[in-house]
Parts: C-alpha cells; sequence; structure tokens
C-alpha cells in the first residue's frame, strides 16, 4: 500500500508516456501519430504537477477559509503546465491542418504510401 | 519488424524510468532541506510565502505567471499567435470550397437555444478571466470558455457565422495591449512588465497591480484567437 | 483516497490503450478525451485547481472539437495494417 501511494502517479504519467510514443512510432495514419502526440503532452503534464505535490499540501490560493498549518504545495509546476497546455494544443491544431493540406494533395493520409509518391 | 523494433526501444525507456521509482516518492519534496544543500533556494516556498505581500494577489499561481514569469506568458501568447496565424495559411490557399458541399442552415430550435445560451457562455468566461487574481482560473481558462461558445455557433448556428473581421481586430489589440503595458512598465520603472499599479486591499477585484488587467488581455486575446481556429478549421468561409 | 487515485489512473490507461488500438478515429478521439478528463480529476486531487479548469476545457473540449472537424474534411477509418 505504501508503495502505491508513493510511486502511483510516476507510474500512471510514465505508462501515459509511453503508449503515446508507441502510437508515434508504429502507427501508419496521420491522425493517430496526432492523437498519440497529444497523449504524450497529457502525460508530461501530469507528471510536471505531480513533483510539485507535498504530502497533505493544500492548494496555493489564499482565502478566506484558511487551510491553518498545511503548507501550499509548489505553484511553479503548476504555472509551467498551464503554458504548457495551451502549447500543446496550438501544436496539435498546426499539424492538424498540414494533414488536411496532405489529404487534399495526395488524396491518402497513410504516411507509408505518401513516402512512395514522391513530388 | 517496425513493431519489435519499437516494442524494444520502449522497454529500454521504461526500464530507464522505473530507475525514478528509487528517488523521493510523490509528495516527499517537503523533506527537501535534508537531501539537498541548504544554500539552495526553494523557490516554490518563496513565491508562497511572499506572493501576498509583493503583489497583492490571492491566487498565487496568478502572481508567478504574471509577475514572477511574465516573459514566459508573452511566449506562450506568441506561440499561440504564430500557430492560428499558419493555420490561416495554410488553409486558405487551397481550392474553395465547392458550392454544392454547402451545409443547409440549422432548424430554427437549435438556431435560437444557440444564440440565446452564447451570451451566457461568454458571460461565465468573462467572469472566470476577470477574478483570475481572487479564485482559481484566470485569463486561459476564461479564453477556453469563450471559445467554447464559438465551438458551439459553428456547430448549431449554420446559416449565420460571427464575423471575422471583428474577431482577428479583437485578437490583434488584445496582443498589442499585452505588449504596451510591458513597456509602460518599461517607462516608469526600469524594467518591462513592471508590476506598477497599486496593490490594493485583499480581496477586492481591483487590486493586484496589472494581474487583472493583463488576464483580461490574455483572455480576450486567447478566446478570439482559439475562435478563429475552429472557425478556420471548419470551413467557413471568411 | 489513493485506492480512488489508482483507480481513476486505470481507468486513464485503459482509455490510453483503447485510444491506440480503435480503428475508426471518432472512437479514437473521445478515447482521448477521457484520458483529459481524468488528467483533470488527477490535478484537482494533486491539489492544482487551475491546472484542472485549463486541462477540462482545453483538453477535454476545445481538442475534441479540432479533432473532429479535422476527421470531417479527411478519413474516418483507420487503413488496414498490411506488415510494416
Amino acid at each position: 500500500m505504501s508503495f502505491l501511494s508513493d510511486y502511483i502517479h510516476y507510474i500512471g504519467s510514465f505508462a501515459l508516456v509511453l503508449i503515446g510514443l508507441y502510437v508515434v512510432l508504429v502507427k501508419s495514419n496521420l491522425i493517430k501519430v496526432i492523437i498519440g502526440i497529444n497523449l504524450i503532452d497529457t502525460g508530461v503534464n501530469l507528471f510536471l504537477v505531480s513533483v510539485g505535490y507535498l504530502h497533505m499540501g493544500t492548494a496555493p490560493i489564499f482565502s478566506q477559509a484558511d487551510g491553518a498549518g498545511k503548507e501550499m504545495v509548489d505553484p511553479v509546476p503548476q504555472a509551467l503546465v498551464l503554458t504548457a497546455i495551451v502549447i500543446g494544443v496550438s501544436v496539435v491544431a498546426l499539424a492538424l491542418s498540414m494533414a488536411i493540406r496532405l489529404y487534399q494533395h495526395y488524396g491518402t493520409l497513410d504516411l507509408r504510401k505518401i513516402t512512395e509518391l514522391k513530388w | 519488424m517496425r513493431k519489435a523494433l519499437s516494442l524494444a526501444v520502449l522497454l529500454v525507456l521504461a526500464l530507464g524510468l522505473a530507475s525514478a521509482l528509487r528517488g523521493p516518492s510523490v509528495g516527499a519534496e517537503a523533506k527537501r532541506g535534508e537531501l539537498f544543500d541548504e544554500q539552495k533556494v526553494n523557490f516554490g516556498r518563496r513565491y508562497n510565502s511572499r506572493a501576498r505581500e509583493e503583489t497583492g494577489a490571492s491566487n498565487v499561481v496568478a502572481s508567478v505567471v504574471v509577475t514572477y514569469r511574465g516573459l514566459d506568458t508573452l511566449g506562450e501568447v506568441a506561440v499561440l499567435f504564430i500557430a492560428a496565424t499558419g493555420l490561416a495559411a495554410l488553409l486558405h490557399t487551397g481550392k474553395q470550397r465547392r458550392s454544392g458541399e454547402e451545409a443547409e442552415p440549422s432548424s430554427l430550435i437549435v438556431f435560437t437555444g444557440c444564440r440565446f445560451v452564447f451570451p451566457l457562455i461568454l458571460l461565465l468566461g468573462a467572469y472566470v478571466f476577470v477574478h483570475g487574481h481572487l479564485t482559481p482560473g484566470g485569463g486561459f481558462q476564461g479564453g477556453a470558455v469563450v471559445a467554447s461558445g464559438f465551438l458551439l455557433i459553428y456547430l448549431g448556428c449554420r446559416g449565420r457565422q460571427p464575423d471575422r473581421q471583428r474577431l482577428n481586430a479583437v485578437e490583434s489589440l488584445s496582443g498589442v495591449a499585452f505588449v504596451v503595458i510591458g513597456l509602460v512598465g518599461l517607462a516608469v520603472g526600469g524594467s518591462f512588465l513592471l508590476n506598477f499599479l497599486p496593490e490594493g486591499s485583499k480581496y477586492a477585484l481591483l487590486s493586484a497591480g496589472i494581474i487583472p488587467v493583463i488576464y483580461v488581455f490574455i483572455g480576450l486575446k486567447v478566446g478570439s484567437e482559439l475562435g478563429g481556429i475552429l472557425g478556420d478549421l471548419s470551413g467557413a468561409r471568411r | 483516497m489513493i485506492i480512488f487515485q489508482t483507480f481513476l489512473l486505470a481507468v486513464m490507461l485503459a482509455a490510453a490503450i483503447s485510444a491506440a488500438v480503435f480503428r475508426d478515429l471518432m472512437n479514437a478521439v473521445i478515447a482521448c478525451a477521457l484520458v483529459s478528463l481524468m488528467a483533470s480529476i488527477m490535478f484537482y486531487f494533486l491539489q492544482a485547481p487551475d491546472v484542472a479548469m485549463a486541462e477540462a476545457s482545453i483538453g477535454a473540449g476545445l481538442t475534441t472539437g479540432i479533432f473532429i472537424f479535422a476527421i470531417r474534411r479527411t478519413v474516418r477509418q483507420e487503413e488496414d495494417e498490411e506488415g510494416s
């Protein structure tokens, strides 16, 4: 039980990154590859936020209902992950627009066929 | 062949990552002072203890995003702008859609319902980014809620589309306003994005210096930008 | 509480594996939205409400909308594996 509570967040985020990496490496449909990139982004964000967590900590917000006696968790990884989420969605949007143009030009989204049709 | 090779690479990566499981466990950073040198500064604790006096904001993450790490936010706004511009440039140079593919306009009930709900969604998004320094939320979350309202319009009201010229104008002016506020800080105090407005009292709406002002502009920019991205992808005519 | 977080992580990993396995791209995108939703709940348990709001609205809402628009303009089904 203590092994679970110590490391389960790390194991979960690493497994998500590895699943996304498998999708990027093996699948041949371009939209599936972009789904894999999105999975890698989500896994890394989950890992960053779990690094900043303190045991029995509280959220880094001052409010009128003070959680006295509890230390606040680290706010810097949360600020970095806010930036990373927005950048992840802009990368996915730009990659999908390139996929749409590729489909209009070649008629297929299979990466094995596109690398054979040179020019 | 490719599958076997990639599975071997992933197995090596998994074994390498599993070596992290012998290090500090999740939540053990509280004991960091004993593990590392006492001279090193823990920035998380420094921001938590001093953010309220230095900036006046109740949301420490908001003060970190805007004041302590303001240049990172400026870079992120620039990345979002580049992605939206590149997407618009890519999707508007191809052949135009034939008129036979035009979808029929939506029925009256769906159209009226979407038009009724859309200002309420904008109000919720504006509430989230105006109160960014007091409650959880801020510019990016409020901008995403505003963009969800635009998604509703693109899906439900197919006979009428939002005005793209005004969306582009709001997006560009918000970005310019962010940089102008930073330059005003440079002119007044000597450093870019200096917090030059008064701090105000705790829990008040007009407090925490430039944080609510910048969050308003970030919320408008992100909302109109993501709405423009959705419009370009859905194929609406400019 | 740790049992509940372990259950959420297990649902998230099952959704990620099904996003990798499904042939119909629409189903894979819905599985990806489920991953984002579970990650948003995990962010709340890790005492990060700002990040939870951002991930729920951007990851589960807008990314799914962007994917569905792109799938509508391109293919719907993944091609069969002919061996690599």
